[in-house]
C-alpha cells in the first residue's frame, strides 16, 4: 500500500473510474486538488466560467456520452452556484459526480469563511450525498458515488471533503467491492407481471406504448423497436424519450403531451392499453391526470418501484430494467394485425397535421430547424435552452437514435443551452453539436462562451432571436389578456459579443439566408455563433393549456396561420 | 400494487431499518417534509446488529398513502428495510412522564388512578407527583384524562415504537450467527422472507 494525500487518492480514484474530463472552478479550499492536478495528465480540467455552467457541462457530457458527468466547485458560493445544475440533472435522472471541497474539519459548524452547508442544501436534490471526513474513506465514496450515479435509475451524487482531508495522508486501497445492503435496484421483472402485461397487450384492439427517457438510459432502443414491429404497436414517446424510438420509424408517431403532436394525444387517449416504458407519466405529458384516458388499462415498467402509481393508477406494473424486461415481454407478445387502429392514427393525422411547415412572409424558428434537420440528414446533436424554441426543436427535427437531443425536460432550466453543448461536444467530440438557444437563455450562461475558445470546440450556436420570453409572452397572451409584463427583452448585438470572444458570427434576417449561414457554420472548423432574427409573434401549437386533458389539445388558430 | 389514494387507516406505523450513519435522520425527516408526508411520532434506536438502527415512524394516513411512503424510503441509500405494521398484529408501545399536581388531601386518589394504568410513580414531592407510564397511545391518552382535574404540571411523551407479535420479524435478514444456527436448526425453525424487491 502507498501513502497518498487525499487530494492524488481522490484523483487517483477519478482516474479509477475512468474520468478523463472535469469541468470545474478553483476556490480556497480546494487549491490543494488543484495544486496536484498536474501530477494526473490523464485527467483534464476544463475551466468554466460560472459553476452552474460546470454542472450543465457535466450533464449535457453525460446525456451525449451515456458516461457519468463529473463537476467540481469549491465551498460556498462555490458550491451553491453548482445547485441549479444538479437539480436539473436530479429531475431528470442523469448520471453525474459533483464535487464540492468544504471548511477545514476543525471549522465545520462554526460559519467559518466561505462555509456553506451543502450537503444540507444537495440533500434533496441529488441520488445521495457523501460528506467525506478522513482520507482514507474517500476511495469507497468515490466508487459508490459512481456506482449509484449510473445504475438503476441514475442520478446525480455529491461529494464534500473539507479541506484538510485533501492534505491528509493514508494508506490508499482501492475498495475492490461495494457493498450497499440499502441499494439494489430491480433489473429483472417479475415473470407473473410480464405474463399479466403480454395478456393485457395481446388482447388489446388498441395498444399504445408511450416510451421515455429509460429508455434511452436503459440502452433499450433496439429491444423496443423489435417489440413493437412484433406486435405491431404504434409508439410516441415523452419530450424526454425522444429519439429512444427512430422517429421515422414507419410505428412512430412523434411525442405526446403540452406541446406534443395532436395525433399522439388523441391516440393515447384513445388507447385500450396504455403501455408506459422507462417514462414516469409527468404532468407536462398526460395534461389532467384524472382526466386521462380513464377507461385504459396502464401497464408500466420502469426500474423505480416509487414511479408507480405515484400519478396515475397503474393494473399491471413490471419493475426492471426495460434492457432485460422488454425481450421477455416480446417473446410473449402475439403478432397481430393492428391496421386499423393505426390507420385511425394517420387519419387523425391527416385532418389535424402538427408539423406543417406553412408559408410565411417572416422568418420563423420552425423553418430554420427543419432546414437544419434537411441539411443535416439527422445526423446532428441538438441541445437546447428552454422555452419555445425548445419545443420547436423536439417537434421539428426528426431523432432516429437516442442522445441526439439534449434537453432540460423536467426542471425546465433555461441558461442550460451553451454549457450543456459544450459538455455534449467534449462527451462525443467527432458528434456535430448545435446549441439551439434562446435569445433569454442564452444569456444567462453566456459567459461560457470562453470555454469554447479555449477547448477550441467546434459547438455551432444558433440562437433563436425573437426579442421575448417567447413561451411566457406565449402564455400572458393566451391565459392573461395579452396583458405582456416584463417579457420584452433588449439584446445584446449577439454577433459583437462572439466577435469580442474571437467567435466567428452570422446574422440572419431574411428566409434567404437560413440555409447558407446554416452550410457556412457546418463547413467551419471551430465555433460559430448565427443570430437568426426571427418573428417575434410566433407561438407554439398545438398546446394542451396547464391542468387541461390531452384531450383538450388545441391546434394553431386560423388567425396565425398568415403571416 | 396499484395506487392507493389515501382514504386507508387515520395512522400508518412504519418500521425503517437504516444505517447508523450521520445524516440519515435528517434524511428521512426531509423526505417526508418534501413528500408532504405527516409525521405523527418517530422514535430512533439501535438495533441487534451493530451499524442498524431502527426508525418506528406513525404517518398521518390522510396526508400520503402508506405505499408510496415505503417506497419513496427505499430509495434513501441509507434505508435498508421498511415495513408497514398498520395492518399487523403488533405491539406498539411508548412511554409518558407526567408531572402532575397533588396534595396530601388527594395524593391517594391520584396513586389509585395511576394504579389502575400501571403506571410507576417516579418522583415524589410535597405538591406533585411523577408518573411513568408504558404503553400504546389509547391508555397514555387514558391516563392523561384522568390526570388533567389535577393539574398537569409537565407532561413529556416519547414517539411509539413497535414490534410484530409472534415469531415473524421486521428487521433486516441476516445470517445467523452460526452456533445460533445449530440450535434452531436442530429445533425446527421458518425461514425468513428476503428483501421485498428481489435484485442480482
Ligand atoms: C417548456 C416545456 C414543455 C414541455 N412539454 C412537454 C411535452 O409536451 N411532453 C412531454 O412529454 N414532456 C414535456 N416536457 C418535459 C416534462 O417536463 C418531463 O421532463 C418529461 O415528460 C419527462 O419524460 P420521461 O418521463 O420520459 O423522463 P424522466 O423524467 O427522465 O423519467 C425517466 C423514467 O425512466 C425510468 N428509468 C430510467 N432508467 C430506466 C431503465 N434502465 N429501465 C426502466 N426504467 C428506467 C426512471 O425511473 C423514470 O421513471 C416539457 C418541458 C418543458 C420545460
Ligand atoms: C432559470 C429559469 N427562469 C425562468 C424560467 C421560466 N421560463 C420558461 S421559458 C421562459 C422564456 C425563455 O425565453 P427564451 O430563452 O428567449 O426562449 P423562447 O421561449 O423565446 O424561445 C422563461 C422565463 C425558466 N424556465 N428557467
Ligand atoms: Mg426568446
Amino acid at each position: 500500500m502507498v501513502r497518498m494525500t487525499g487530494s492524488q487518492i481522490l484523483l487517483e480514484c477519478l482516474q479509477r473510474e475512468g474520468v478523463s474530463t472535469i469541468f470545474g472552478y478553483p476556490g480556497g479550499v480546494v487549491l490543494p486538488l488543484y495544486d496536484t492536478l498536474p501530477q494526473f495528465p490523464a485527467i483534464q480540467h476544463v475551466l468554466v466560467r460560472h459553476e452552474q455552467g460546470a454542472a450543465h457541462m457535466a450533464d449535457g457530457y453525460a446525456r451525449a456520452s451515456g458516461e457519468v458527468g463529473v463537476c467540481l466547485a469549491t465551498s460556498g458560493p462555490g458550491a451553491t452556484n453548482l445547485v441549479t445544475g444538479i437539480a436539473t440533472s436530479f429531475l431528470d435522472s442523469t448520471p453525474m459526480v459533483a464535487i464540492t471541497g468544504n471548511v477545514a474539519r476543525t471549522l465545520l459548524g462554526k460559519d467559518g469563511f466561505q462555509e456553506a452547508d451543502i450537503t444540507g442544501i444537495t440533500q434533496p436534490i441529488t441520488k445521495h450525498n457523501y460528506l467525506v471526513m478522513r482520507a482514507e474513506n474517500i476511495p469507497m465514496a468515490v466508487r459508490e458515488a459512481f456506482h449509484i450515479a449510473k445504475t438503476g435509475r441514475p442520478g446525480p451524487v455529491h461529494i464534500d471533503i473539507p479541506k484538510d482531508v485533501f492534505q491528509e495522508e493514508a494508506e490508499f486501497e482501492w475498495p475492490e467491492e461495494i457493498n450497499l445492503r440499502g441499494y439494489r435496484p430491480t433489473t429483472k421483472g417479475h415473470s407473473g407481471m410480464i405474463r399479466r402485461a403480454a395478456e393485457a397487450i395481446n388482447e388489446a384492439e388498441r395498444p399504445i406504448i408511450i416510451s421515455g427517457h429509460g429508455i434511452i438510459w436503459g440502452d433499450a432502443s433496439d429491444e423496443l423497436v423489435e417489440l413493437s414491429e412484433k406486435a405491431s404497436i404504434p409508439v410516441i414517446t415523452t419530450f424526454l424519450g425522444i429519439g429512444g424510438f427512430p422517429e421515422t420509424h414507419g410505428l412512430s408517431y412523434g411525442f405526446l403531451g403540452m406541446h406534443g403532436m395532436y395525433h399522439a394525444n388523441m391516440a393515447a387517449d384513445e388507447a385500450d392499453v396504455v403501455i408506459g416504458i422507462g417514462m414516469r407519466f409527468d404532468d407536462r405529458a398526460m395534461g389532467r391526470f384524472n382526466d386521462f384516458n380513464p377507461d385504459a388499462t396502464i401497464v408500466h415498467i420502469d426500474i423505480d418501484p416509487a414511479e408507480i402509481g405515484k400519478n396515475l393508477p397503474t393494473a399491471i406494473p413490471v419493475v426492471g430494467h426495460v434492457k432485460r424486461v422488454l425481450p421477455e415481454l416480446t417473446e410473449r407478445l402475439e403478432r397481430r394485425d393492428r391496421s386499423e387502429w393505426l390507420g385511425w392514427i394517420d387519419r387523425v393525422e391527416e385532418e389535424h397535421p402538427s408539423l406543417e411547415i406553412r408559408e410565411t412572409r417572416r422568418l420563423i424558428p420552425q423553418e430554420i430547424v427543419r432546414t437544419l434537420y434537411e441539411e443535416t440528414n439527422g445526423g446532428a446533436t441538438l441541445v437546447t435552452g428552454v422555452g419555445q424554441h425548445q419545443m420547436w426543436a423536439g417537434q421539428h427535427y426528426f431523432y432516429d437514435s437516442p442522445r441526439k437531443l439534449v434537453s432540460s425536460g423536467g426542471l425546465g432550466t433555461m441558461g442550460f443551452e451553451l454549457p450543456a453543448a459544450i459538455g455534449a461536444q467534449m462527451g462525443v467530440p467527432e458528434s456535430e453539436v448545435w446549441a439551439i438557444c434562446g435569445d433569454a437563455g442564452f444569456q444567462m450562461t453566456m459567459q461560457e462562451l470562453a470555454v469554447c475558445v479555449d477547448e477550441r470546440l467546434p459547438v455551432k450556436i444558433a440562437i433563436m432571436n425573437n426579442g421575448y420570453l417567447g413561451m411566457v409572452r406565449q402564455w400572458q397572451e393566451l391565459f392573461y389578456d395579452e396583458n405582456f409584463v416584463s417579457v420584452a427583452v433588449t439584446q445584446p448585438d449577439f454577433c459583437k459579443l462572439a466577435e469580442a470572444y474571437g467567435i466567428r458570427a452570422l446574422r440572419v434576417e431574411s428566409k434567404g439566408d437560413v440555409l447558407p449561414a446554416i452550410q457556412e457554420a457546418r463547413n467551419y472548423d471551430g465555433p460559430i455563433l448565427i443570430d437568426f432574427h426571427v418573428d417575434q409573434d410566433e407561438n407554439v401549437w398545438p398546446m394542451v393549456p396547464a391542468g387541461a386533458a390531452l384531450s383538450e389539445t388545441i391546434e394553431m388558430p386560423e388567425k396565425e396561420l398568415v403571416r | 400494487m396499484s395506487s392507493s389514494n389515501g382514504t386507508g387507516p387515520a395512522q400508518h406505523t412504519v418500521v425503517a431499518i437504516v444505517e447508523d450513519k450521520p445524516g440519515v435522520l435528517q434524511r428521512v425527516a426531509g423526505l417526508f417534509r418534501r413528500r408532504g408526508f405527516n409525521i405523527e411520532s418517530l422514535a430512533v434506536g439501535p438495533t441487534e446488529f451493530e451499524g442498524l438502527s431502527r426508525m418506528t415512524i406513525i404517518v398521518d394516513g390522510a396526508s400520503a398513502p402508506v405505499e408510496q411512503v415505503e417506497k419513496q424510503l427505499y430509495k434513501l441509500i441509507d434505508v435498508v428495510k421498511v415495513n408497514d405494521l398498520t395492518h399487523e398484529d403488533a405491539i406498539t408501545r411508548e412511554l409518558a412522564l407526567l408531572k402532575v399536581r397533588c396534595n396530601n388531601v388527594n395524593r391517594h386518589e391520584l396513586l389509585d388512578v395511576a394504579n389502575v394504568f400501571r403506571a410507576d410513580v417516579v418522583d415524589m414531592a410535597t405538591n406533585s407527583l411523577t408518573l411513568q407510564v408504558v404503553g400504546d397511545g389509547d391508555k397514555i391518552n387514558g391516563l392523561i384524562q384522568m390526570c388533567e382535574p389535577y393539574g398537569i404540571r409537565e407532561l413529556s411523551r416519547t414517539g411509539s415504537i413497535a414490534m410484530t407479535r409472534g415469531a415473524k420479524t421486521t428487521t433486516v435478514h441476516e445470517s445467523e450467527p452460526e452456533a445460533i444456527a445449530r440450535v434452531h436448526q436442530s429445533q425446527g425453525r421458518r425461514v425468513e422472507a428476503d428483501l421485498p424487491f428481489s435484485s442480482d
